[in-house]
């Protein structure tokens, strides 16, 4: 017998890229583009819950969400590299490490 | 606008003018007007004067009113009747020639235009000050003279002893200008206003009048009157409050000349005259008007005997000149105290500014020791200081002569022991006067030659604009005491200052009039005795005034440290007022109030906020853990809200 994909994998699968973003964002120490696709991956783990959702209650709302999320997500991700740009013009290096202007 | 107003506000205008637009008009514009302004107001003063004394048409003009509360309604107000009228003159006329003269005298000064305008500004400040109709306004004036006299005193800012001598003049004027505002004060609380008319007429009721002040009873006129008087004497420096009066000799030669005739030390005179009929009612404050007087014209006299700086000794003999008018105040002569201070005007400018230009001449020396012979090569100075002199010392068919005689027969009349001794101390410092300013002259003009050859020979006579407005005063000198004699003090006395003094029928001078003999000559012969023995002690060859200093020690180094008034003010007030400000400066201010306060707020907050910027470690994943540990913490107790 097939397994079907229900609700509860779609969740899990979800579940489990949110975390992986989640730790992306933290663990990571090296590289800002890591950080900016981290952020990505959280994104798209909600992105698909609302997927999920809306399939499952039959409620197209979720679906229009994720897609003005994916459009600001585009945005966000364009601000997000031409802050890059400018971190490295100023410290020569994309490492999350060198910008620690902000400490006291 | 009327003649009044004109006189009064157009030295205000070409003060402002020349003050606050010199940069728009031009250097020479603004002195232009500043000169045109005042010679304007001189113009009309005199028309006035003509109006108003001579043919008996005294003017009140309200401008606009100034104060309304409660029951208390100002106004201020032009009043010029015969009073008013000659101080118009002297003082826009006086004014006029100095800044004449310091179109000369201050020509290198790069700042002339903002001396021009002080000068109008002490003019208009002098005017409104003799213009006044109540005591408020009056004060106004007083206190303009008193911001302006700071001013020019301290002009040549870069002088550390010029900002000395502003700042002495302004506290020790503060000083008599605290008893002045009380005397108002206590003038309103018993008459219940401070507009002259009313005051006079409610005197009757005053007379009997008392006041309780610190538990005693005095009489109330008494008290108000000597409160009065106190702002007088530090205006007209009496002694006491005269310590300011010397110093401002570090003020431009030509403000001396303003501030010593006309302007400023006239204004403690006026206002008693002008206040006569409630001073006249209060025969206490009048004997110790006459006593402070005599006081100070003797040790005024006495201090200028040894000074060196030409300035000096004549501010000195302004000072003892003045004790003069207030002897004539305190005996009731109101008439002939103005009648001096006319006269005086004339002569002491005149003195002042040709002092000026014997120091324009020497290049800035104001030591007499260091002058000597120079009468040929400035032989006009030479004449002026003579003619000044000879008024000063009252000699003879000089200004000086009949207005100081007057006032010392009026002692003599007095019949009274304060009168005997007024007469005998003045006649001592008639003969001093005459002395010291023949050893000004001989000092100054005659011997050998003291300075060095480069000064010596370089000497010159001032430009004319220095020395033919002078041509005036000299005329004043000469002329102001006989052709004034009828009107201010002779027969036609009464009907001259109609309602503007308090003796309107009778007055002492009636009996000063019938004096024997030897009492009217001896100022004169005391004069001329003073003079010789001036010429003969500080002729060539003799040392005779240093023997005599030498014999004469303790009164020589008295004479010479003007009584150790100065160092005893150094003790009593000023090292005590230092030490109080040093105390609340270091402990009150720095350790007390900025330790607990300012800065011990700004400690704390400083402190604490470095404590908590310890948290910014300035490394983003720190954030974005700390940022993931919130979210999880709030949802975690939602969510155990929710399932609890």
């Amino acid at each position: 017998m097939m397994l079907t994909v229900g609700l509860p994998h779609i969740l899990v699968l979800s579940a489990i890229l949110f975390t992986i973003g989640v730790f992306g964002l933290f663990l990571n120490r090296k590289n800002i583009i890591v950080m900016l696709m981290a952020v990505e991956l959280i994104l798209l783990a909600v992105n698909i819950n609302f997927v999920a959702f809306s399939a499952f209650l039959g409620d197209s709302n979720g679906q229009i969400f994720t897609l003005f999320i994916l459009s600001v997500a585009a945005a966000e991700s364009a601000i997000g590299l031409s802050i890059l740009v400018t971190f490295f013009r100023n410290f020569g290096s994309i490492e999350v490490e060198t910008g620690s202007e902000m400490k006291g | 606008m009327s003649y009044g107003s004109a006189v009064v506000f157009l030295p205000l205008i070409a003060s402002a003018i020349a003050g606050f637009g010199h940069h728009f008009i031009g250097r020479k514009a603004a002195l232009a007007v500043s000169c045109l302004g005042i010679l304007l107001s001189a113009v009309f003063a005199i028309i006035l004067f003509n109006d108003v004394a001579l043919n008996h048409h005294p003017i009140q003009e309200t401008l606009l009113a100034w104060i309304q509360s409660g029951d208390f309604s100002l106004n201020w107000a032009i009043r010029i009747d015969t009073l008013t009228a000659v101080m118009l003159v002297v003082v826009t006329m006086v004014s006029a020639v100095v800044h004449l003269y310091s179109l000369g005298y201050m020509h290198e000064d790069a700042n002339q235009p903002r001396f021009m305008s002080y000068l109008g500004l002490f003019t208009f400040a002098m005017l409104m000050l003799v213009t006044a109709d109540n005591l408020l306004q009056m004060f106004f004036g007083w206190e303009g003279v008193g911001l302006a006299s700071y001013l020019l005193i301290g002009f040549w800012n870069h002088k550390q002893s010029a900002n000395a001598a502003a700042m002495k003049a302004f506290i020790v004027n503060r000083v008599g200008d605290f008893g002045f505002a009380l005397g108002i004060m206590l003038t309103f609380w018993i008459v219940g206003s401070v507009q002259f008319d009313a005051i006079f007429a409610k005197l009757p009721e005053l007379q009997t009048m008392d006041f309780m002040f610190w538990g005693h009873h005095f009489n109330a006129l008494t008290l108000a009157t000597i409160l009065l008087f106190v702002g007088a004497m530090g205006k007209s420096a009496q002694l006491g409050l005269h310590t300011w009066l010397p110093d401002a000799m570090e003020g431009p030669t030509p403000v001396s000349a303003l501030i010593h005739a006309a302007t400023m030390v006239t204004a403690g005179v006026f206002m008693v005259a002008r206040l006569s009929p409630m001073f006249a009612a209060a025969p206490d404050t009048l004997a110790f008007i006459t006593v402070l007087g005599s006081l100070t014209a003797f040790a005024a006299a006495f201090m200028a005997l040894t000074q060196n700086d030409i300035k000096r000794v004549i501010a000195y003999s302004t000072m003892s000149q003045l004790g003069y008018m207030f002897i004539a105040l305190g005996v009731g002569a109101y008439g002939a105290a103005i009648f001096h201070l006319m006269t005086h005007a004339f002569f002491k400018a005149l003195l002042f500014l040709g002092a000026g230009s014997v120091i324009h001449a020497l290049h800035h020396e104001q030591d007499m020791r260091n002058m000597g012979g120079v009468w040929k090569k400035i032989p006009i100075t030479y004449a002026f200081m003579w003619i000044g002199n000879l008024a000063l010392a009252g000699i003879p068919f000089f200004a000086g002569y009949y207005s100081k005689d007057m006032i010392l027969e009026a002692t003599y009349a007095a019949g009274n022991n304060i009168g005997v001794f007024a007469y005998w101390v003045g006649i001592l410092a008639a003969f001093m006067t005459a002395f010291y300013s023949w050893r000004l002259l001989w000092l100054t003009f005659h011997g050998t030659p003291r300075m060095d050859h480069h000064t010596y020979d370089h000497a010159h006579e001032a430009p004319k604009i220095m020395w033919i407005p002078l041509v005036i005063l000299a005329a004043g000198a000469l002329f102001a005491g006989v052709l004034g004699y009828p009107y201010f003090v002779g027969k036609a006395r009464f009907k001259f200052w109609g309602d503007s003094l308090v003796t309107r029928h009778h007055d002492i001078l009636d009996q000063a009039h019938h004096i024997p003999e030897w009492a009217v000559l001896l100022p004169t012969a005391v004069g001329v005795v003073g003079i010789l023995l001036g010429i003969f002690l500080y002729s060539k060859g003799k040392n005779i005034p240093g023997k005599i200093a030498s014999a004469l020690p303790a009164l020589y180094k008295l004479s010479l440290n003007k009584f150790y008034i100065d160092e005893l003010y150094n003790v009593l007030f000023v090292k005590p007022a230092w030490a109080l400000g040093r105390f609340f400066s270091v402990t009150g201010d720095r350790q007390i109030i900025d330790r607990l306060g300012p800065d011990g707020v700004a400690n704390v907050s400083n402190k604490t906020a470095g404590r908590f910027s310890r948290f910014q470690t300035g490394f983003i994943f720190n954030y974005a853990a700390v940022m993931i540990a919130g979210i999880v913490i709030f949802t975690g107790y939602l969510l155990w809200t929710y399932w609890s």
